[in-house]
Formats: structure tokens, C-alpha cells, sequence
């Protein structure tokens, strides 16, 4: 993937959030502080504004830039997080003006472990790395059996919905959720909604 | 003096915990930093960098904050700042801020305002 493939799919991510803001911010709404969608929406928004002037960069600088604009401009603990894990990956492709699929799990695995140092967090504790850890499992797992990038983002949408599924049946420990405690249990937690409909915009296009 | 910087989501909080800790220490360099720029509810990493920069000196910041990502876009700062003397204080905001602002006031150094912190969080109210 190039810069040109790589604006086109955050364009692409920024239409879906802002169609999807309204029900990302009602799964907010019932364990959260209901302002998920409205918050990545809003970032997303500022980073369509910049994606002209990005044409000349590397895929990873784009990223670092799509990152810093979402940590300025969400508002909520989806703009650090977020934020984190796009300067992350960002930084892992610099240099390359093509990014392949190893390069890809290279910059996702980068990614989780910066948002699971910035939120303090691990798997299973109802957040975005439910569905995060679970889908760089299953991408990389198809990539090194079969080598085709479609089916191995294939299963990684796959198993990051799953994910989501299995916050439904676990308390959130960290995040404005874990205020809930046990009542947070049979909702689905948005951040890792937010994830997978993320993901499902890079494997459309790759 | 060393200065303090409120993050809060809620910018009435913010500005209520400073109007709560002047009460004690009228001088005491203390800046809030709280909601969104259009007022909504939030962190904003442009108010607290600005809120930084307004109580900085080479005494150094300490910053007191709510929860979530009051937390994460506060250690943002302080990352984007690497040359600066900035340290997160882990306490409750509302009696960490009289704590912190009465020892800037009485010219305690960042250190010994921050040993003074981590006994906030420990002292129980009955």
C-alpha cells in the first residue's frame, strides 16, 4: 500500500466513522460517557482536512499525522489512544514507500503495545484490544499459512468481531466503563467496535 | 513557585478546583484546563499545553487530573515538553490542589509537594 492507497482508505474510514457516530456514541451512552462517536467523528474530521497536503509523504509520516491529529482534537480517551497506536505504526514504516502485509503486523503489534502502555491496559479488560490482539493473531496466522493478503485480513476482521462479542460477556476493569463493574457485562464495549470497523475498511481495499 | 495545571473534563471542575485551592493560597501559580475548546466536555491537549505554558517556571509543573483521558492527554504534554520540569501527581484532584497550591505558596520545592501529594490520596475523611 502507497500514500496515494493509504489517504484513500482514511478517507475511507472517516466517511464510515461519521455514518457510524451515532451508534458508537449510543454504545457509549449505556456503559461509557456516550461521546465515542461523536469525539473520533470530530477527529476524523480534522484529519480529512490534512490528507491534501500529505500526498508527497511516506505512508508513516501520513500516519504520524493522522495520529497527532487525533490526540489534538478527540477530546476523549479515544484521541490518546488512538493517537498513540497511528504514531506507532507511523513510526515503524518509516522510511518504506510501500507498505506489505509483514510490515503491517509489524506496525499493528507497535501499535497494541503502545496503546496497552498509554491506557495502562491488557486483554481483557473490555477495551479495543480485545478486538486489536485477537485480529493481529488471526491476519498473521492466515499471512505465514497461505500468503494471500485478502483471506489473512479476512480472518483478522473475523476474529476483531469476535472480539467485540466477547466484550459482551466480561466487566470492564479499565476506562469510564470499569464504573460499572459487573453492569458493565452483556454490553459491547466501543472502542473495540470503533477497531473492527477500522479494520474492515483496510481489508476492503487491500 | 512551582505551578499547577488542573485537567479536568469538565471545564466548571477545573475552574472550581482552582477557585477552591486560591481559596488557601491566593498566590500560588494554578491554571485550569478543562473541557473542550467549545466548551463541551473533554481533554484538550491545546488547553493543557497552553495551561502549562501560562504557570511554567524553572520550578517546574505539577499536574493534577480527573480520570481517563484527562490522564493520557496530560502524559502527552509532558511528552511533547521533554525539556520541561513536569511531573503527573497521582492524588484526588479537589484536596490534591489545596495541598500542592499551599506548598507552592510556601516556596516547597516539586519534590517535596509531590512527597506531600502521595499522602492525599491515603488520608481517610472519617
Amino acid at each position: 500500500m502507497n500514500t496515494e492507497k493509504l489517504i484513500a482508505v482514511i478517507q475511507k474510514i472517516g466517511t464510515k466513522i461519521e455514518a457510524e457516530k451515532a451508534f458508537l456514541t449510543e454504545l457509549d451512552n449505556v456503559i461509557g460517557d456516550g461521546d465515542h462517536g461523536i469525539n473520533l467523528a470530530r477527529g476524523f474530521g480534522e484529519v480529512e482536512k490534512k490528507l491534501d497536503g500529505l500526498k508527497d509523504k511516506e505512508p508513516g509520516d501520513v500516519l504520524k499525522t493522522v495520529g497527532m491529529t487525533l490526540v489534538s482534537t478527540v477530546g476523549g480517551a479515544s484521541g490518546p489512544l488512538y493517537g498513540t497506536g497511528f504514531m506507532k505504526m507511523g513510526a515503524a514504516f518509516k522510511g518504506k514507500a510501500d507498505v506489505a502485509v509483514p510490515d503491517f503486523l509489524e506496525g499493528l503489534q507497535v501499535a497494541i503495545e503502545g496503546i496497552m502502555q498509554r491506557g495502562r491496559s491488557t486483554k481483557g479488560e473490555k477495551t479495543m484490544l480485545d478486538a486489536m490482539i485477537p485480529a493481529k493473531e488471526a491476519i498473521e496466522a492466515k499471512w505465514n499459512e497461505s500468503q494471500d493478503a485478502k483471506a489473512a485480513f479476512a480472518a483478522g476482521v473475523a476474529a476483531a468481531w469476535e472480539g467485540v462479542e466477547f466484550t459482551k460477556t466480561i466487566a470492564a476493569t479499565k476506562g469510564r466503563a470499569s464504573y460499572l463493574g459487573e453492569r458493565s457485562i452483556g454490553h459491547q464495549d466501543p472502542g473495540a467496535t470503533s477497531f473492527t470497523m477500522l479494520l474492515e475498511i483496510v481489508a476492503g481495499e487491500v | 513557585m512551582v505551578g499547577i495545571v488542573i485537567v479536568s473534563h469538565s471545564a466548571k471542575l477545573a475552574e472550581g478546583v482552582v477557585d477552591l485551592a486560591r481559596m488557601m493560597a491566593k498566590t500560588a501559580p494554578i491554571a485550569a484546563a478543562g473541557g473542550l475548546e467549545d466548551g463541551s466536555f473533554g481533554t484538550s491537549f491545546e488547553k493543557i499545553s497552553n495551561a502549562v505554558d501560562e504557570v511554567y517556571s524553572d520550578d517546574g509543573v505539577l499536574i493534577l487530573m480527573d480520570m481517563g483521558s484527562a490522564v493520557m492527554t496530560a502524559e502527552m504534554v509532558m511528552e511533547s515538553m521533554e525539556d520541561r520540569k513536569i511531573v503527573l501527581a497521582d492524588c484526588p484532584v479537589a484536596e490534591g490542589a489545596v495541598t500542592a497550591a499551599v506548598g507552592s505558596e510556601a516556596g516547597s520545592d516539586l519534590e517535596e509537594i509531590l512527597a506531600d501529594l502521595e499522602q492525599v490520596g491515603t488520608q481517610k475523611k472519617l
